[in-house]
């Protein structure tokens, strides 16, 4: 809502120096947010005056232009220039060249003389041209920025003025005024009016409020037979409320439709961001912005029969006044006469009852509609108008009769109307009802102590009637105030009069905490051991393709992965939710790699979107307020698919930056594997590596990796070649995706310590040749389990293939360390078990200690 | 050095032979330059054919008188050779370990980082510090899922099926409508989910990602991260939400921290207010800042948990990450924050 500060200033006590930044600073104490600021002077100024043009020669030049030789007398006749400065000639007459034709010898025009500006920052100064010298111009309401028409200049007569010669010509124009632009939040409505930021601004300065709407009131006639045939019937209330609770209409005859928009009102409605479009249209939104109800006007001779407001039928159109065919709704209300749909109630007219520039006879209507029938439509016809905005949030029902009044008014006193008298006021509104607030209420809820006098003032302020009970107060709320419904509402009113700024500080006291969870500590510990193993943590987005959530959200191929789908997509192109991290972290690597960064270890965890197994809700919603039932929580946590948390990395280049005692070492499929391994070896889970297959990966260079139950939570490895190739990726890029919920689910609860020997160790190798696909991992558990007890560790150390070994064989070298907790092994024991380990081995695996 | 003078015989009977020996030997002891010449002189003085060595063999073929003579001549003899001998060992053998450790010297300023420290990144960094504060008081970490039921990201939070402020959320609803998902636009439906499962009172702060249909560009990003702190309780009031605000202020901002509320509307309190922080150290001088909503949670929020709003009152309060890190961290862009570049991340480390 812009605001006009000269017009604010009828309503409230603004101070006649406030800036616009002021009156900001004033409102947003009460809760109207600060927007910006509207003011032609930062882009205008004088000297910029009314002069009458004296002489007009026509000089046809040589590029076959015609431009006139115009004097131009700017300062009352008989007197003398006052005004000092270049180009500024005493005399009090300036000659001017102006190449429009719109005038004649003897109008009164505006003359922006030398040390003028314009928007644009475009500064007139005397200049030779054509001929002469022109010291100003005569100026369009264009160059002066306020309003499109450029086809000649302004002629202060076709807006009804005649003004002084010499008078500031911004004065008359309304341009020295500046509008203050606040947010006015859904709640309250009335903030869309003057009124209400008046009453605000009242509020916000501790002043008394009068109000404009009540002193009119008392002049407004009563509803009588002569009135317009106006017929309520709405047979299909939304949620059982009347689509129209009010509908005020008033008669005015001998319109001339032409009259000019005095300057007062149209530059109050250019800074209100409304432009003006001819004197009927600007009084209906002239009245709407200073009471908030919009206002429609019809051409009474265009209406067949009374109106009836009704909701729509199946098939009905109607031509809107922006010229659109609109197909309406059944839960569309309308206004209708005997032609059927005449308009859509208080969203936008129809064009067929349009006021025109012929329209002599005006039926005003002043109503009130109700908000979510409003919204509904405006939303259905995406058609957020000035009116549907204030209808949305609530039109105080008692306005209407008295902005009809003020429309009334001013047809008379700036068209030649003439008030025929006739008054309908069909009224179906329900006072507000009372609420009850018990005494000391809002001191617990606020924390100050407010006297008894602050919360009868405060309410009497927001315009509420106060009456003292027993054990508190019965607050009626004012008809402009439909968001006041709770004793809660009526705190925040009393807190917001007398200031946040008075409620103290007091830090609450929470019962003992168990501290972060098992599953918060998990991930923020797995987050700081991968970077700090050197990977570093990005954040991408889960927009994804169904080919990306079907290249990684299954092993094998052709398989089209069930995936989120999203209605409105930021991006055509991707508008599922992923199943998987790495599509978007591997554009993360791209980017990083594009931008000149070759050696990147990255990681990001983030939930992914699992719709398999669940079932959409498809009944309604359940209604607001209430604790729905333990079965209706289920099915509406049913309804929401699985998202568990994933764990990725990424790796290209190498390992670190060569230097003189560093040699880089290439980053490869181990690393991915490595940072999975480290992820599970800091929740204490153990991983089995198997070797694995996935369309994605490389198909001898995939680790599968599972839990000891058997479960499968992840895969590392080399990226496929083609798809590296395709995809344009880092040449062997590697990869690792972990199932983190699934890891942190199997997180060791609690550790149980093992004894620790003194005694001293005894280490045997062994190398045994074995079969080239026996995996390494399956023989080295057939060595750990043959070795018995006594065995501490074993772990493969070098596995070897060529000269000295078979074909199609390997030999495999495995570490293994003793030590038993009460002794000092014997060289004979050592030996012993290492000997059970190859006879297991030999058994299991056919395996042949090598030479 | 000298030729050895090892070749010389020696009576052992020859007292001045014996010195003369002797002070051959220590001669080149002495100046021997390091422990090989050394071993040489060693070996050449005091090895089997060594003139005192071939001497103290001779001993045994004289008489008796002269054998004791002979013998101790010899024997003090060799003893000073070879004291001079393990004298000589032992400066030598420094010399050489002081040598040693001057041939190993680096030049340590030229190292290069063998393994480097990557980085968290500071959205989720700076949510984590955020937890620790309030974890700190007593607090706990509340989680909820990102793709919401619509029940518990608008009508629970009691926001009407028409009211404008459900249409200002700019939500992105999942395909078909009617399965009535969104992903969650606030933290707040988490403010639910923990009134639902905990018991009371309830003191919880839930960090996480929210989503808005916002195209990305300087402020704005589809997927960013809010905090929701919510606190339940009999006998709450603004002024608890207040102290809690600026306390959380200044752990965030420093000591000189203030915080300002201002009326605003939300629908799930009541009152409600927009919350500037006063920040001492922003760039471009203190000033307040917009940090973001809070109040007394709504009565239909409480009932929509089963809770008894004339017993229990609550407070409610949320803050975007994004736009804390900016105006904490001097962040300019969005960009940095969502384009992954790793620089921004590693130039963050593990720190906030």
């Amino acid at each position: 809502m812009r605001v006009p500060l000269s017009w604010l200033r009828e309503y409230a006590p603004v101070p006649e120096n406030a800036t616009a930044e002021d009156v900001l600073a004033t409102l947003v104490k009460v809760g109207l947010e600060e927007e910006d600021i509207h003011r032609p002077t930062d882009e205008l100024s004088g000297p910029i005056v009314v002069g009458q043009v004296l002489t007009m020669e026509p000089e046809t030049h040589s590029n076959g232009k015609t431009v006139n030789w115009c004097t131009v007398r700017v300062v009352p006749e008989g007197q003398e220039q006052t005004l000092t400065g270049k180009g500024i000639d005493p005399s009090g007459v300036q000659g001017v060249i102006c190449g429009a034709h719109n005038f004649t010898v003897g109008d009164k025009v505006v003359v922006t003389l030398p040390g003028a500006v314009l928007p644009g920052d475009f500064k007139i100064s005397a200049r030779k041209t054509y001929g002469h010298t022109s010291a100003g111009m005569i100026a369009s309401v264009r160059e002066l920025g306020i309003g499109d028409d450029h086809d000649g200049i302004l002629v202060l007569s076709t807006l009804g003025l005649d003004p002084e010669l010499g008078s500031d010509a911004m004065e008359l124009l309304g341009l020295y005024d500046s509008a203050a632009e606040i947010n006015v939040t859904p709640d309250r409505g009335y903030g869309f009016s003057l009124r209400g930021v008046a009453r605000e601004y009242c509020h916000a300065t501790r002043s008394p409020f009068t109000d404009p709407v009540a002193e009119l009131a008392a002049k407004v006639p009563a509803a009588n037979d002569s009135g317009f045939s106006v017929t309520l019937a709405d047979d299909a209330p939304i949620n059982g409320r009347e689509g129209c609770t009010r509908f005020v209409t008033r008669v005015v005859e001998g319109v001339d439709a032409t009259a000019p928009t005095p300057p007062w009102m149209s530059s109050r409605l250019r800074l209100a961001g409304i432009r003006s479009l001819s004197l009927p249209v600007d009084i209906s939104n002239y009245v709407m912005l200073e009471y908030g109800n919009p206002i429609h006007n019809y051409d009474l001779d265009k209406l067949q029969g009374g109106i009836t407001v009704r909701r729509a039928q199946q098939g009905e159109k109607l031509t809107t006044l922006d010229d659109k065919t609109r197909k309406l709704d059944s839960e569309d209300l309308l206004i209708t006469d005997e032609s059927g749909p005449v308009g859509i109630a208080g969203v936008m007219g129809g064009a067929t009852t349009e006021v025109s520039d012929s329209t002599t006879r005006i039926l005003v209507e002043a109503a009130r509609f109700d908000e979510i029938s409003i919204a509904r439509t405006a939303r259905r016809h995406k058609l957020p108008s000035e009116a549907s905005k204030r209808f949305e949030r609530g039109v105080d029902p008692q306005v209407a009769p008295v902005a009809a009044q003020r429309v009334v008014d001013l047809l008379v006193e700036l068209a030649g109307g003439t008030d025929t008298g006739a008054v309908t006021d069909v009224d179906q509104t329900v006072a507000p009802e009372s609420i009850d607030l018990p005494a000391g209420y809002a001191e617990a809820r606020v924390g100050v102590d407010y006297s008894p006098e602050t919360i009868e003032h405060s309410l009497g302020e927001i315009g509420a009637e106060v009456l003292e009970t027993a054990d508190g107060w019965t607050v009626t709320p004012p008809t402009w105030r439909p968001d006041l419904s709770d004793k809660e509402d009526l705190v925040e009113e009393i807190a917001r009069l007398d200031g946040y700024d008075k409620i103290p500080d007091r830090l609450p006291v929470a019962p003992p905490g168990r501290g972060f969870t098992r599953w918060q500590a998990a991930r923020r510990r797995v987050a700081n051991s991968l970077a700090a193993a050197g990977l570093t943590e990005v954040l991408s987005y889960p927009f994804v393709s169904q080919d990306e959530n079907d290249l990684w959200g299954s092993a094998s191929e052709g398989t089209t992965v069930e995936s989120v789908k999203l209605a409105n997509p930021i991006s055509e192109a991707k508008p599922l939710l992923r199943v998987s991290i790495l599509p978007g972290l591997l554009e993360v690597l791209k980017r990083n790699h594009s931008r000149g960064f070759r050696d990147l270890a990255l990681f990001e965890s983030g939930h992914v979107f699992l719709p398999e197994g669940y079932t959409p809700d498809p009944q309604p919603i359940p209604p607001l307020g209430e604790r729905p039932s333990e079965e209706d929580l289920a099915r509406l946590n049913a309804a929401i698919p699985d998202q568990p948390r994933k764990l990725a990395a990424v790796f290209t280049g190498n390992d670190a930056a060569a230097g003189p005692w560093v040699a880089p070492r290439r980053l490869d499929w181990q690393d991915a594997l490595d940072s999975a391994m480290l992820a599970a070896d800091v929740l204490g889970v153990e991983l089995t590596v198997t070797q694995g297959q996935h369309q994605a990966f490389h198909p001898g260079r995939t680790a599968t990796l599972s839990t000891s139950d058997g479960a499968v939570i992840g895969v590392a490895g080399e990226l496929h070649p083609k798809l590296v190739a395709a995809q344009n990726l880092p040449e062997r890029t590697c990869v690792m995706e972990l199932d983190l919920s699934a890891l942190i689910e199997r997180e060791i609860p609690s550790v149980v310590a093992e004894s620790i020997s003194g005694y001293p160790a005894a280490t045997q190798d062994v190398a045994l040749v074995v079969d080239q696909d026996l995996p390494a991992a399956e023989l080295l558990a057939t060595v750990e389990s043959g070795a018995g007890e006594l065995l501490e560790s074993a772990n493969v150390f070098d596995v070897y293939s060529g000269t000295g070994v078979e074909d199609g064989k390997k030999s495999v070298a495995i570490a293994m360390r003793f030590r038993a907790s009460d002794r000092t092994l014997t060289a004979d024991e050592a030996s012993e078990a290492r000997t059970a380990a190859v006879a297991a081995a030999e058994a299991a695996h056919g395996a042949q200690l090598r030479g | 050095m000298s030729e050895p003078t090892s070749s010389i015989e020696v009576d052992p009977t020859d007292e001045a032979g014996v010195t003369s020996a002797v002070e051959r030997a220590l001669a080149e002891i002495e100046t021997a330059s390091d422990l090989d010449e050394l071993k040489v002189v060693r070996l050449a003085h005091t090895g089997e054919k060594s003139p005192l060595a071939l001497a103290n063999r001779k001993i045994g073929g004289l008489d008796k008188a002269q054998k004791a003579v002979a013998g101790k001549l010899v024997g003090q003899a060799r003893g000073r050779v070879n004291k001079a001998v393990a004298a000589r060992t032992s400066v030598l053998e420094e010399e050489r370990d002081a040598r040693i450790l001057v041939d190993e010297a680096v030049d340590v300023t030229a190292a290069t980082r063998r393994r480097r420290l990557g980085g968290r990144h500071p959205l989720t960094n700076l949510m984590d510090r955020i937890g620790d504060v309030f974890v700190g008081m007593g607090w706990e970490i509340a989680d909820g899922p990102e793709l919401e039921h619509e029940w518990f990201n608008f009508d629970s939070l009691n926001f009407k099926p028409d009211h404008p402020a459900r249409q200002l959320q700019d939500t992105f609803f999942v395909d078909p409508p009617s399965s009535h998902l969104v992903m969650r636009t606030h933290t707040s439906p988490v403010q639910m989910r923990s009134l639902l499962e905990r018991e009371l009172p309830v003191y919880v702060v839930c960090p996480g990602k929210t989503y808005r249909t916002d195209e990305l560009d300087a402020t704005h990003t589809p997927v960013f991260h809010q905090v929701e702190g919510l606190a339940v309780d009999e006998g709450l009031s603004m002024a608890d939400l207040k102290g809690t605000l600026t306390h959380f202020a200044r752990v965030m901002f420093g000591e000189e921290a203030q915080i300002r509320l201002r009326p605003n509307y939300f629908p799930f309190t009541e009152p409600s207010a927009e919350l500037d922080v006063w920040h001492p150290t922003a760039k471009g001088g203190p000033r307040w800042i917009e940090w973001g909503g809070c109040g007394m949670v709504h009565p239909n929020v409480l009932r929509a948990a089963g809770i008894d709003p004339e017993r229990y009152s609550g407070f409610a309060f949320g803050m975007g990450i994004e736009r804390t890190l900016m105006f904490r961290n001097n962040v300019p862009d969005m960009h940095d924050m969502v384009e992954g570049d790793i620089r921004f991340s590693e130039h963050f480390g593990m720190e906030i």
